[in-house]
């Protein structure tokens, strides 16, 4: 389950027609291009820029998200952080703080968060799935404590205006601008720094990026750090875009999140996946959704959807190889394809 | 280092020296130390303190069978995810296939009047069981993580509940009176559900502590690729630890049914995670191979009493959550910390043992860190 490298062996064209990032793209360009076809509506700047401001908060978690799990942990805690800072937001609003104060407490918050969960994992070495489910209960759990079942509503109309402002008239979302920012930052750090070389590496084998000098403790540390930070800005988001702060904001949203990264092309096992993948994931969720409601099909018949995509990209991602390997053998008869290590992935389910 | 019992026999010797204390001395040791007692403990705390504030809690009619009754589904739920997370797996889809199930149960009720509550049981267990296989074959036949498959099926499982029943709803009414009774009726005080759930837990603790079937879950989730090697039948034994997670989530869809009388297609929406939590309080480790479901079992009782004797302690409810994450982050740590606690003893017992002295050959290492570890002493 471990990457092989005998993909290399093939000409450029055909890796890139193997490629997962690629095969999501092109995925998505279909829908995009069928909707806009036999969608009424759906190709309307109107239905685009609704897509975009619905899908924010999954696409900014979605990026420090695909990093944390191509090191090989999961943080099931990030929608709890987005209602937990929303909540903040919205307590700290109500009291009469300046509302700017206000969302940099959340941010801090969110930081602080990261660093439990990132401190529980890098540090004492926890399982992230035992520790970030505790911490998921633990951070709605303040939420709803801190607000109870009342809601903070009225927020000063300049900051909900900015959430859903445009660019111009271009009908994208000002949201877009931050996201592209991180977006850009991240895919450089993730695919282009020694850092990021780090995070694949403790995906593939953490005993062998730590002889090879990778700070397996402290790289994890910094991502959940990170994922705590983007979900707090999440939650200011999603405050602001719904003008309303609720102990139970973004309920779920964490499995909508690790559906639309796993849906990219990243390998739950880590050391698998790419920025570009998953925002097409993400993306491709949003827009499948946002069609079939222009069709007037129900939420429900979308959840089988994405639920039946996540069980085919996963499928097709780990019996394409097992296929081709398989077939490999048939075609050199006597050597067995080189088994990947215990220990690489099977450490993790 | 002195008192040690010196071996004269090379072919008794084992990698730790034997315990001196006697069996019976050794079985309290380990009861007294085991996870399932602490958490007894801590039940039997909150309960108390909750009953002393309101006597009520324990001692009156309804106190002590919502005691029992409310925990009887998510025991359930735990039994099937301890099982299956024993295997190194986990089974995100059981709240979808409760859900299901419980609406199978009221729309059979309401389509066939006629069908004898036996027969809608086994449909409710059956259905769940056929869920779970799906899981199961795609996870152990498709070789993919069980972690992302169950999400997918918790979508999936979960539209076709939201499609299949509408913003249709099963009342009270809708389904006969003698199997509704299940939900209330009671043998010697105690609620049958309840029973049902410790029927179950007794039946699956037993096989799993006895069984050879059972102790391959164990060794499967230790180390799956030991178990292969060994010659186990691993994908057998995970498809059918999902088989048994499908059908117990089934059971407990039906037990839904019996104990609230409505059911709507939200039923059991979030379960899953209360399952895994009740698991990981229990004491089964979330990398598998150890834990047993007794633990995951009173891990589902303490989650639910806790959340009912909050409000009664004077914490508003809404701080529920909040403990609950508290308790799963401090069971964890505290695994941890028993682990290495534990992991420091053997290596000090096997340092100290004296058949590593005894020890031919290239011993030179073993030799240098024994006299290391004398020097510490």
């Amino acid at each position: 389950m471990s990457r092989t490298y005998a993909s290399y062996a093939h000409p450029w064209w055909q890796r890139l027609l193997v490629n997962r990032e690629v095969a999501v793209l092109a995925l998505l360009v279909a829908v995009v291009i069928w909707a806009v076809g036999n969608v009424v509506y759906f190709g309307t700047t109107l239905t685009m820029t609704y897509l975009l401001l619905d899908t924010a908060p999954v696409l900014f978690i979605a990026l420090p998200m695909t990093m944390v799990i191509v090191t090989g942990e999961i943080d099931l805690s990030v929608a709890s952080v987005v209602g937990l800072s929303s909540v903040i937001v919205g307590v700290l609003y109500r009291a009469g703080v300046p509302i700017g104060v206000a969302a940099l407490v959340a941010l801090v918050v969110g930081l602080l968060c990261g660093a439990l969960n990132g401190y529980l994992v890098a540090y004492v070495g926890l399982p992230s799935l035992a520790v970030t489910i505790g911490t998921l209960a633990l951070f709605r759990g303040l939420a709803v404590g801190l607000l109870g079942t009342t809601a903070v509503t009225s927020f000063p109309k300049e900051w909900t205006d900015l959430a859903t402002a445009q660019i111009g008239t271009t009908g994208i979302p000002l949201i877009m601008v931050p996201f592209v920012l991180l977006a850009v930052v991240l895919a450089l750090v993730l695919h282009f720094s020694p850092f990021g070389r780090g995070i694949y590496d403790i995906g593939l084998s953490p005993e062998a990026a730590d002889f090879s000098g990778v700070n397996v403790a402290r790289t994890k540390f910094v991502l959940f750090l990170l994922t705590g930070v983007v979900s707090a800005f999440a939650g200011i988001y999603y405050t602001f875009r719904f003008g309303s702060a609720r102990g139970d904001n973004a309920t779920g949203l964490e499995l909508q999140v690790i559906a639309a990264v796993l849906l990219g092309g990243v390998s739950i096992f880590g050391g698998r996946g790419r920025l570009l993948g998953v925002i097409a994931g993400v993306l491709l969720i949003g827009a499948i959704s946002s069609a079939l409601r222009l069709l007037g099909v129900t939420v429900n018949v979308i959840n089988i959807i994405i639920g039946a995509l996540l069980v085919a990209s996963v499928l097709t991602t780990n019996v394409l190889p097992w296929a081709s390997s398989l077939t490999a053998r048939l075609r050199r008869p006597g050597t067995r394809p080189q088994q990947a290590p215990s220990g690489v992935g099977s450490s993790k389910r | 280092m002195t008192d040690t019992v010196p071996h004269t026999d090379r072919a008794t010797e084992a990698l730790v020296e034997p315990s001196r204390l006697s069996p019976a001395q050794r079985a309290v040791s380990a009861l007294v130390r085991s996870r399932e007692v602490s958490i007894l403990v801590v039940l039997l705390a909150v309960v108390a303190a909750a009953t002393v504030k309101n006597p009520n809690f324990l001692f009156s009619g309804n106190g002590w069978r919502d005691l029992l009754l409310t925990p009887s589904i998510l025991m359930l739920l735990a039994v099937g995810q301890a099982v299956v997370i024993i295997t190194r797996n986990v089974d995100l889809s059981v709240g979808s296939v409760l859900g299901l199930t419980a609406y199978l149960t009221g729309r059979l009720f309401v389509d066939h009047p006629d069908l004898p509550i036996v027969a809608v049981v086994l449909a409710g267990l059956l259905a769940g069981g056929v869920l779970g296989l799906v899981n199961g074959v795609i996870v152990a036949y498709g070789r993919v993580p069980s972690l992302v498959i169950t999400l997918g099926t918790l979508y999936i499982y979960r539209g076709i509940v939201l499609t299949w029943a509408g913003s249709n709803r099963i009342n009270a009414a809708d389904m006969p009176a003698d199997f509704l009774a299940l939900g209330t009726n009671q043998i010697l005080t105690i609620p049958v559900l309840f029973l049902v759930a410790l029927a179950v837990l007794v039946a699956v603790g037993y096989y799993l502590y006895t069984a050879r079937g059972g102790r391959e879950f164990y060794a499967i989730g230790s180390d799956p690729d030991a178990a292969v090697l060994y010659g186990l039948r691993v994908k057998r034994r995970v498809l059918s630890a999902f088989v048994l997670s499908g059908a117990l989530a089934g059971l407990g869809g039906v037990v839904f049914a019996a104990r609230y009388g409505t059911v709507s297609s939200d039923a059991g929406t979030g379960l899953e995670l209360s399952a895994v939590a009740a698991v990981v309080i229990g004491g089964v480790a979330i990398f598998g191979g150890s834990g047993t479901v007794w633990g995951a079992a009173l891990g589902a009782v303490l989650l639910v009493t806790i959340n009912r004797a909050l409000p009664i302690l004077g914490i508003p409810d809404f701080w529920q959550q909040a403990l609950v994450g508290a308790l799963i982050l401090g069971a964890i740590v505290l695994d941890r910390l028993l682990a290495s606690r534990r992991a420091r003893r053997l290596v000090e017992s096997r340092d100290e043992s004296p058949t590593h002295t005894a020890e031919p050959g290239p011993a030179e290492p073993t030799d240098s860190a024994l006299a290391e570890a004398r020097e510490q002493a």
